[in-house]
């Protein structure tokens, strides 16, 4: 699995950078920065628990 | 340009140029022949004819078309086709070189491609400012309505104006009635575009070539350039050079020739733009060692991007030339992905405050930042192209940015630009 932001939708919030560390940073303006990497399994759940409090749901998980 | 390479004739596309005025139906048809009708040459075969060919997109990104043509081909509602002579980069004049002058080979390719993905109708894309190039192409539809040359109808877009305003998706967007803003993919236009059909969206000068390809074969267009990069390709040169404008050149070609061509001294240049604004600065050293194929650009750092290359005088300052395309490229962001809304200006306000020599001491930290984070963060390449180009300027100009931030504005900065650069702080 990969996460990635839609980033007309990314109202930066910044809740996924708080959710899901491991994963992902934010910039300067608090825009997340994603690693481009496949999500070990083990930090699924956790991509799950970030892509679903986005308040503006920007991000999406992506199968491979 | 050399007129003959070593195993093809050049011109292609432009042997039809008649000194600035517009090339009719039967002009064109004595240059270049006409198409192969539809029962000699089926759409399948026109999409084998350009795989083999080894077409790519002149756009810019350089993807290859037969893959694209694929695409749309196998969607199952009844395509669309869009010429897409926008031709957003301002340094850039081939596309509208074309249009102006040679509509009838846009058209042929146009029909062609249409033909090949299975299209009804062809959209012709250009900026609605751009008079010439729209008085041209409507003149050459009704010229081909008149003698019935098409089985395609052909219609006119006036795109607005933006520098994003050809890019694909925003395109298309317009096409629909929506903002001239790139929109996020998936979907792909090839899937689902114009009208929600897929949609073949390709630059009028990459028609062009299919016009030619159509009409001999794979064979014919691999006599130039190189076995990993065949075929010719329109570049625009502007900057340092006697005799600026559209030059057609077989890829491979070294820039040191297509310099000469156009008079270019090369004791007088500081730097070479190659790919325009989301291209990069090369030193003037590499005049020698590169050659205009993507395998020697890519190895100095570069991309063929859409063909320009301009050359800096050295009586030009190379920090205000990228301040003020730093400062337009800020200013053409669509405003919708914030990494390119802040990011973009940003950089442009960090770059001028290089300039001005007031920036605050850690400005070259945060540009390399910058640079590095932005790609890849917008819904389209627009902040990749700002972040490659200001990058390769930090790097190819180090010393001048860093006497700049320490010193301020050298002579050089108040002049206008030297290289046609409509980007201007305001």
């Amino acid at each position: 699995m990969k996460i990635r932001c839609n980033p007309i939708k990314c109202e930066a919030h910044g809740m996924c950078a708080e959710l899901f560390p491991e994963w992902i940073r934010l910039d300067d303006w608090g825009y997340p920065i994603i690693k481009d990497e496949s999500i070990p399994r083990s930090l699924e759940v956790h991509a799950r628990r970030a892509a679903n409090a986005c308040p503006t749901l920007a991000l999406e998980l992506e199968d491979e | 340009m050399p007129a003959t390479t070593a195993r093809g004739a050049l011109p292609r596309l432009l042997a039809g140029l008649s000194g600035g005025s517009l090339a009719d139906l039967e002009q064109h048809l004595d240059v270049h022949g006409p198409l192969p009708p539809a029962r000699e040459l089926p759409g399948g075969q026109i999409i084998d004819l350009v795989e083999r060919a080894g077409l790519r997109g002149r756009g810019g990104a350089g993807f290859p078309t037969a893959r694209k043509l694929r695409a749309v081909h196998a969607g199952r509602r009844a395509p669309v086709v869009v010429a897409n002579g926008c031709e957003s980069e301002p340094l850039s004049d081939k596309d509208s070189l074309l249009v102006r002058e040679l509509p009838h080979l846009v058209l042929d390719g146009a029909a062609a491609a249409a033909r090949a993905v299975g299209a009804p109708r062809v959209i012709v894309a250009l900026k609605g400012s751009a008079k010439a190039d729209r008085e041209a192409i409507e003149w050459a539809i009704e010229q081909r309505r008149k003698a019935k040359q098409d089985d395609v109808e052909f219609s006119l877009f006036a795109a607005s104006e933006g520098f994003l305003s050809g890019q694909e998706t925003s395109l298309v967007s317009q096409i629909g009635g929506g903002d001239a803003r790139p929109t996020f993919i998936p979907p792909r236009v090839t899937d689902r575009g114009v009208q929600g059909r897929p949609t073949l969206v390709q630059n009028v000068e990459t028609l062009a070539q299919l016009a030619l390809i159509a009409r001999h074969g794979p064979e014919w267009y691999r006599e130039v350039g190189t076995d990993a990069e065949p075929g010719a390709a329109l570049i625009t040169l502007a900057g340092a050079v006697a005799v600026p404008g559209v030059y057609e050149i077989a890829y491979g070609t070294p820039l040191r020739d297509v310099l000469g061509a156009a008079d270019g001294n090369e004791s007088e240049i500081a730097g070479i733009l190659i790919g325009g604004y989301f291209g990069s600065w090369l030193p003037s050293s590499v005049v020698s060692r590169l050659d205009l194929s993507q395998r020697s650009l890519r190895e100095h750092g570069a991309s063929f991007g859409c063909g320009v290359v301009v050359a800096l005088p050295r009586s030009a300052c190379a920090v205000a030339e990228t301040v003020r395309i730093a400062a337009y490229l800020a200013d053409q962001s669509a405003d919708q992905c914030g990494p390119c809304i802040h990011g973009t200006a940003a950089i442009a306000d960090a770059l001028y405050a290089i300039e001005q020599g007031n920036a605050p001491r850690h400005v070259f930290a945060d540009l390399q930042r910058w640079t590095l984070e932005l790609p890849g963060r917008g819904a389209c390449h627009h902040p990749n192209g700002v972040a490659h180009f200001v990058a390769t300027a930090l790097q190819t100009f180090a010393s001048q940015f860093d006497d700049h931030a320490r010193h301020g504005p050298c002579d050089g900065c108040a002049s206008a630009s030297a290289i046609g650069s409509p980007g201007r702080r305001g």
